[in-house]
């Protein structure tokens, strides 16, 4: 059974959770730029984890249905409606054969996840589902989606009987994830990091600026990377490095001085001095940068980041367990 | 060799200090010690990056497995490449096994437009470019930038050339380029700043083969000059 796309809005991508294990040959982890999103929405609509759903960027999208599924979608501040009816973030929606969903532009933050149940059923490239919007491959065609676009969908684990059953005569479901996890568009956006490989090859006024100064987010950002442009970060020495790895969360300052916040679908290594690293369960926050955003950095230990991240993993599995007792 | 964090969920081998002063025996060391934590499959490592003289390890700290539940995940997982490595010799470790793959290349200069750049910076003829380019023996130091795109050392010093002021917008798949002391390969139709001296008929990057790239670090490589006619009609 498909899905129609249509409207399929400013930027809009088949994402999972990413294509791990080919940095070797140069391939991008890519994947939903708030892979934490993607589980919430996925686990809400009863898919597994890494099942493909929709990334949207600034809304916009209109969706119909061939048949009855659950919807569920987390993100930026976007108000998305089934047919009449409000589907807030992080709530299960019923959308019956025929129905409209609808996402608007957002008033705050930048992109949204959206999971269908049964996922989206486009195949494996390089064991995984993502588009990989650089390279052209993987998603739907290796592209963006376009109007009139059709997305074959996967089977769901929930039978329509009982979706129907569990819905009762609501089309919302009244369970819902933690509020941090669905609504991640901040007005005050710190984002915490951890001190770069590079930290040292800085200048004591950049390290100040960095953790002490506001940057703001340039138009020319992407799934790559978040251009930031604020007080020039100078480094002790100019001498070239070799070229490394980096990772989703990378502060790179390039010679001009102005960093750059890698994203999903960053390039597996780069020669660029790595000054900090923004923390993985803040990496949500960063999905959500636009334009114009203005961020502030703020610096935490390693244990404290890898604490926080082991908290919120325990955390998921609960929510998944919880979801599971709720639906049997 | 030391280790460091990138952000929380990576860490950076550094297996050797130096490339350049002795490239050959850095790439050997970092592909044992590679060699060695494949081997080792420690749980919660979910992929290896080797570059140059590093190996990026990346992880997932809720399931790396400390047996000291106060133990940073990090720390644990620092220690444990520590003892593989320290318990292997790899730092001495002999020529690896590496095939050498042969790459025919076009220098027609209908296919490389900044021939005549490199031989004014080099100040060499066009020709003596071609002919010290095609006779290199090089290997690829790393995969990356973008998929697929070989890093190769080995380029005759004197072909060095800076990589040009503005990059291209659009370069052509295949297109053979030198970038500072280095020289490489675009697997695909891509932005690139190198200088562009040739052209391979060869697909260096293929979504549906496993491995997807056709070079991987270690390999050898030597170029075989080829007609603008067999460009042409070259079919792989």
């Amino acid at each position: 059974m498909n899905a129609f796309i249509q409207s399929a809005g400013f930027l809009t991508s088949v994402q999972d959770l990413g294509r791990a294990g080919f940095r070797q040959s140069g391939v991008s982890i890519g994947g939903a730029l708030d892979a934490h999103a993607m589980r919430v929405a996925n686990a809400l609509v009863g898919n597994e984890d890494n099942a493909a759903g929709l990334e949207a960027t600034l809304g916009k999208l209109r969706l119909r249905f061939e048949d009855q599924r659950v919807v569920a979608w987390c993100g930026g501040a976007f108000t998305v409606r089934i047919g009449a009816a409000d589907l807030p973030p992080g709530h299960a929606g019923l959308i019956t054969k025929g129905e409209e969903l609808i996402m608007t532009a957002p008033n705050a933050g930048s992109r949204a996840w959206l999971a269908i149940s049964g996922g989206i059923d486009v195949p494996l490239v390089l064991g995984s589902r993502s588009t990989d919007l650089r390279g052209n491959f993987g998603g739907h065609e290796g592209r963006t989606l376009r109007d009139g676009d059709t997305l074959q969908l996967g089977d769901p684990a929930i039978s329509p009987a009982r979706m129907a059953e569990m819905f009762g005569d609501r089309k919302i479901a009244e369970w819902t994830a933690s509020s941090a996890w669905v609504t991640t568009a901040q007005r005050d956006r710190f984002l915490r990091i951890l001190r770069g490989p590079d930290w040292t090859r800085f200048t004591p006024a950049a390290q100040t600026a960095l953790v002490g100064e506001p940057f703001t987010v340039t138009l020319d950002s992407d799934r790559m990377g978040a251009r930031l442009d604020g007080s020039n970060l100078e480094r002790v020495n100019a001498s070239d490095l070799l070229s490394e790895a980096v990772a989703p969360g990378t502060l790179q300052v390039p010679p001009n001085g102005k960093p750059i916040l890698l994203l999903g679908d960053c390039q597996t290594i780069g020669g660029y001095p790595k000054i900090g690293h923004v923390i993985t369960v803040d990496l949500p926050i960063a999905a959500q940068l636009w334009a114009g955003d203005l961020v502030r950095f703020h610096e935490v230990s390693l244990a404290e980041a890898q604490q926080l991240l082991r908290e919120r993993e325990d955390d998921f599995a609960r929510f998944r367990v919880g979801l599971s007792l709720q639906r049997s | 060799m030391r280790i460091e964090p990138l952000g929380d969920s990576a860490l950076i081998i550094r297996v050797v200090d130096d490339f350049a002063r002795d490239p050959e025996a850095s790439l050997n060391a970092v592909l044992a010690a590679l060699g060695y934590l494949k081997a080792a499959a420690i749980p919660g490592v979910t992929e290896l990056a080797p570059a140059y003289t590093t190996i990026g390890v990346f992880y997932d700290p809720a399931r790396i497995e400390s047996a000291d539940s106060d133990q940073a995940p990090f720390d644990f997982l620092s220690a444990k490449i520590q003892s593989i490595l320290n318990a292997s010799s790899f730092e001495n470790e002999a020529e690896i096994e590496a095939p050498l793959i042969e790459i025919p290349v076009c220098y027609d200069r209908g296919l490389a437009p900044d021939l005549g750049d490199v031989a004014r910076v080099t100040d060499l003829a066009e020709a003596e470019v071609i002919r010290r380019h095609a006779s290199g023996a090089y290997r690829v130091s790393c995969v990356g930038f973008i998929a697929g795109f070989p890093f190769l050392s080995g380029l005759p010093p004197e072909l060095a050339t800076p990589r040009r002021a503005a990059p291209r917008k659009e370069v052509p798949a295949g297109s053979v380029g030198i970038g500072g002391g280095q020289t490489g390969i675009y697997p695909r139709t891509s932005p690139g700043g190198w200088n562009l001296i040739g052209r391979t008929p060869l697909r260096l990057f293929d979504v549906h083969c496993d491995p997807p790239t056709m070079l991987q670090a270690g390999d050898r490589v030597r170029f075989r000059e080829i007609s603008r006619k067999e460009f042409d009609s070259f079919s792989p």
